[in-house]
C-alpha cells in the first residue's frame, strides 16, 4: 500500500509540473498584459510595474518564480487587487466553490443510482422509458442552457426561486440542479445498465435460492457490483464537474473560486491564474486518487494494497 | 418410504417475442427421503427449468407454472405466497448451481455470503453465525476455516468454490438440495472429489438429492433412481440399475450406448441423430418419433401411455403397449 500511494504521489507531481508549465506557456504566450487597458498606459508607469512584478525578466526565472510560487504555495497578491493575496481569494472562494460542487456530487450520486435502479427493476416499464427518457434529455441539454431555463421559468416566471446569488438553501437549488443535471443523468444510464446486467448473474440467482428478500438482494448483492463501473467514470465527472462550477457560478454569480480564475483570465491577472490552476489541479489529482483507492475498497479483486497496483 | 417431494403434471411456459416455449409439458415424479434422484437427459430438455420451478424461482415474466403441483412434505410449494416461499429456500430446500466460479458475490467474503443465509431465517448471534459457519467449511472440507471465512471468492479455486456453494447451501440444514450441473464446470478429478462430498453429506445429513446432470458417469456414481427427460417431459424413471442394465425407451437406449461403464466418470453423452423437437409447437405425440428407429403411425398422434415395469421402473413409449409387442413378436415369427 504504502509503495503505491509514494508512487501515485510521484505521477501526481509529475503531472502538476507538467500542467503549471502548460499554463505558463498558454499564459505568456496570449496577447496582452495586466497593465494593458483599452485607454492605454502611460509607458514608464507600465515597465515600472512590470519591473515590480517581475514581468521584464527573461521567461525562464518567471517560470522559476512561479515554481517557487507553488512550492512555498504563496502566490503573492493579486496584480488587480493588489490588496488581496492570491491566497485570500482561494481562502474565500473555496469553500464556496466546494460547497457547490460537493453537493452537486451528492446529489448527482444519489438521484442517479436510484432512477437508475429503479429503471433496472422495472425494465422495459412506463417507469424506466420515463426515466431513461428523461436522462436523455439531461445529457443533451449543456448546463449553461438549463440554468438560464431554469431562470427563467422557476426564478423569474413561477418566483419560487431566487434569480442568483449564493446566501440561502434556498440559492443553492437552482445552481446544484442545473449543474447535477448532466452526470445525475450519466450515472443514471450507467447504473441501470450494470444493474440489469448484475441482476442476471449466478449469484444474484444464489441469493434468492438462499431465501433472501429482494430489498437485501438489490442494496447488499446487487448495488455494490452494479456501482463498481459507476466509481470509474467518478474521476470524468469529478472534472466536469469542476469545470461546470466555472459557468455555473458565473451565470448565478456564486462568489466562488470560478469567479476569480475566469477573471484572472481576462485581466491577464497572472498570479492569480497560477494560483487558481494550481489549486483546481492538484484538487482534481487528490480527488482522481481518492477515486481509485476507493474503487480498490469496494473491488476486492484489486488488490493495491499488496502489490503496487498490478 | 417416505416421499419427500412429489411433482404431479407440471407445466411450465416462458412467453418470448416469438412466441410461447413450453419448456416443461407435464413432469412427473417424486422423491424419497434420504435418496438421489439424477435427472438426465440432452441440452434444453428442461431440467433446469423443472428444479428452478420446485424453487419458484423460474423468472416471471417470461416464465410460469401454468399447471401442475410440487408437493414438498404436504404444502403445495406452487400454491403458497412468495413470501412463505422466502421462507422455504434455503432452509427447506436449497439449490446449488453449475458454475461456482459466478454463484458467489465477487465483492463479499466468502464468511458473510455463507452466515447471511442463517442470519437471515434464524435468529442467532454472530458469534453463533460464524461458528455454524466454520463448522460448515469443515463439512465441505476446505483447511484453515477461520482464515478463508475472511477471504473473497477470487481467493480461491473453482473446487474450493464449489466446496463453499455446498456449504452454504447446507448451512440450513435442509431436507432437499437440487444440485443443477453441480461439477460441469470442474475438472475431472476435482469432479470425483466433489462427487465424494455429495455422499458424504448424504450419510452424514440425511438430505435427499436431485442431481441434474448431462454426465452418465456422475450418475452412475451416486444416483438411487434415475428420471430420463426428453422435450419437457419425463419419457423413463427407473433405478440406477433398471435404467443402465434394462432400459426400455429408444431414447434412453440411444443415450446409454456409449456408457457401458460404471467405474469411469467423465463421459459426456453422445448424441443421438437429429434434434429434439421445437418447444414453440411441441407434437401432439411422441416427441422422440422423428428420431426413433422404432416410430410408429400411432407415435405420432398420440402421446404413449405410461407403462410400468415395474413398481420403480416407467415408461412412456408405444412399444410397451401389448398390441405393439404382438406385432413385434409376429414380425419376428416372420422372418
Ligand atoms: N428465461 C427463459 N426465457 C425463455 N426461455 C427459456 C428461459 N429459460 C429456459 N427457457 C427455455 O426452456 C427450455 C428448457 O431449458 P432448460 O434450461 O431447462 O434446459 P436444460 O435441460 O437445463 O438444458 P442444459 O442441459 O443446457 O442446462 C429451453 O428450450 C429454453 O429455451
Ligand atoms: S413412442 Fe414411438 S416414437 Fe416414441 S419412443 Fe416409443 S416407439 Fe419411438
Ligand atoms: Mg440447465
Amino acid at each position: 500500500m504504502l509503495r503505491y500511494i509514494l508512487k501515485r504521489l510521484m505521477i501526481m507531481l509529475v503531472t502538476l509540473w507538467i500542467i503549471v508549465t502548460l499554463t505558463f506557456i498558454l499564459m505568456v504566450s496570449i496577447p496582452g498584459s495586466p497593465f494593458n487597458s483599452e485607454r492605454g498606459t502611460n509607458e514608464a508607469v507600465q515597465a515600472n510595474l512590470e519591473a515590480h512584478y517581475n514581468l521584464d525578466e527573461p521567461y525562464i526565472i518567471q517560470y522559476l518564480l512561479y515554481l517557487k510560487s507553488i512550492v512555498t504555495f504563496d502566490f503573492g497578491p493579486s496584480i488587480k487587487q493588489p490588496s488581496q493575496t492570491v491566497n485570500d481569494m482561494l481562502g474565500r472562494g473555496f469553500p464556496i466553490s466546494f460547497e457547490l460542487g460537493i453537493m452537486t456530487i451528492i446529489v448527482a450520486v444519489i438521484s442517479g443510482v436510484t432512477l437508475g435502479v429503479f429503471a433496472a427493476l422495472k425494465h422495459n416499464n412506463v417507469i424506466d422509458y420515463l426515466a431513461m427518457g428523461f436522462a436523455v434529455l439531461g445529457i443533451s441539454i449543456p448546463n449553461f442552457v438549463l440554468a438560464t431555463l431554469l431562470i427563467q421559468q422557476l426564478a423569474v416566471n413561477l418566483e419560487i426561486f431566487p434569480v442568483a446569488r449564493w446566501l440561502s438553501p434556498a440559492h443553492m437549488i437552482l445552481p446544484i440542479t442545473a449543474l447535477a443535471t448532466g452526470p445525475m443523468a450519466i450515472i443514471a444510464r450507467l447504473t441501470r445498465s450494470t444493474m440489469l446486467e448484475v441482476l442476471t448473474q449466478d449469484y444474484i440467482k444464489m441469493a434468492r435460492a438462499k431465501g433472501l428478500s429482494p430489498w437485501k438482494i438489490i442494496i447488499k448483492h446487487a448495488l455494490k457490483n452494479a456501482l463498481l463501473p459507476v466509481v470509474t467514470i467518478m474521476g470524468t465527472l469529478l472534472a466536469s464537474i469542476l469545470t461546470g462550477t466555472f459557468v455555473i457560478e458565473k451565470i448565478f454569480a456564486v462568489p466562488g473560486m470560478g469567479k476569480y480564475f475566469v477573471e484572472s483570465i481576462n485581466q491577464r491577472d497572472y498570479p492569480v491564474i497560477m494560483g487558481t490552476t494550481v489549486f483546481y489541479s492538484s484538487f482534481l489529482i487528490i480527488m482522481l486518487f481518492l477515486v481509485d483507492i476507493a474503487y480498490g475498497i469496494l473491488d476486492p479483486r484489486i488488490k493495491i494494497h499488496k502489490k503496487g497496483g498490478e | 418410504m417416505d416421499t419427500i417431494l412429489e411433482v404431479k403434471n407440471l407445466h411450465v411456459t416462458f412467453s418470448t417475442y416469438g412466441g410461447t416455449i413450453k419448456a416443461v409439458r407435464g413432469v412427473d415424479f417424486h422423491l424419497n427421503k434420504g435418496e438421489t434422484l439424477a435427472i438426465v437427459g440432452e441440452s434444453g430438455c428442461g431440467k433446469s427449468v423443472t428444479s428452478n420451478a420446485i424453487m419458484r424461482l423460474i423468472p416471471d415474466p417470461p416464465g410460469k407454472i401454468t399447471n401442475g403441483t410440487i408437493v414438498f412434505k404436504d404444502k403445495d410449494l406452487t400454491a403458497l405466497p412468495e413470501k412463505t416461499m422466502r421462507s422455504i429456500r434455503g432452509v427447506d430446500i436449497s439449490m446449488i448451481f453449475q458454475d461456482p466460479m459466478t454463484a458467489l458475490n465477487p465483492t463479499l467474503t466468502i464468511g458473510t455470503q455463507l452466515m447471511e443465509g442463517v442470519r437471515q431465517h434464524h435468529r442467532i448471534t454472530s458469534d453463533q453465525a460464524k461458528s455454524k459457519a466454520l463448522e460448515m467449511m469443515h463439512l465441505v472440507g476446505i483447511p484453515n476455516p477461520t482464515e478463508r471465512l475472511k477471504q473473497y471468492p477470487h481467493q480461491f479455486s473453482g473446487g474450493m468454490r464449489q466446496r463453499i456453494v455446498i456449504a452454504m447451501a447446507l448451512i440450513c440444514e435442509p431436507e432437499l438440495l437440487i444440485a443443477d450441473e453441480p461439477t460441469t464446470a470442474l475438472d475431472v478429478t476435482i469432479q470425483a472429489q466433489i462427487l465424494e462430498l455429495f455422499d458424504e453429506i448424504q450419510e452424514a445429513t440425511g438430505v435427499s438429492i436431485i442431481l441434474i446432470t448431462h454426465d452418465l458417469g456422475v450418475v452412475a456414481k451416486i444416483a438411487d433412481r434415475i428420471a430420463v427427460m426428453y422435450a419437457g417431459k419425463i419419457i423413463e424413471v427407473g433405478t440406477k440399475r433398471e435404467i443402465f442394465y434394462d432400459p426400455q425407451h429408444p431414447y434412453t437406449k440411444g443415450l446409454l450406448k456409449s456408457v457401458p461403464r460404471l467405474d469411469v466418470t467423465g463421459e459426456k453423452l453422445v448424441p443421438i441423430d437429429g434434434t429434439p423437437p421445437d418447444l414453440f409447437s411441441p407434437p401432439k405425440g411422441c416427441p422422440f418419433t422423428a428420431r426413433c428407429p422404432f416410430a410408429m403411425e400411432v407415435c405420432d398422434k398420440v402421446y404413449p401411455v405410461t407403462t410400468e415395469q415395474s413398481d420403480t421402473h416407467k415408461v412412456d413409449c408405444w412399444l410397451q403397449d401389448e398390441r405393439a409387442k404382438q406385432l413385434l413378436a409376429a414380425s419376428a415369427i416372420k422372418q
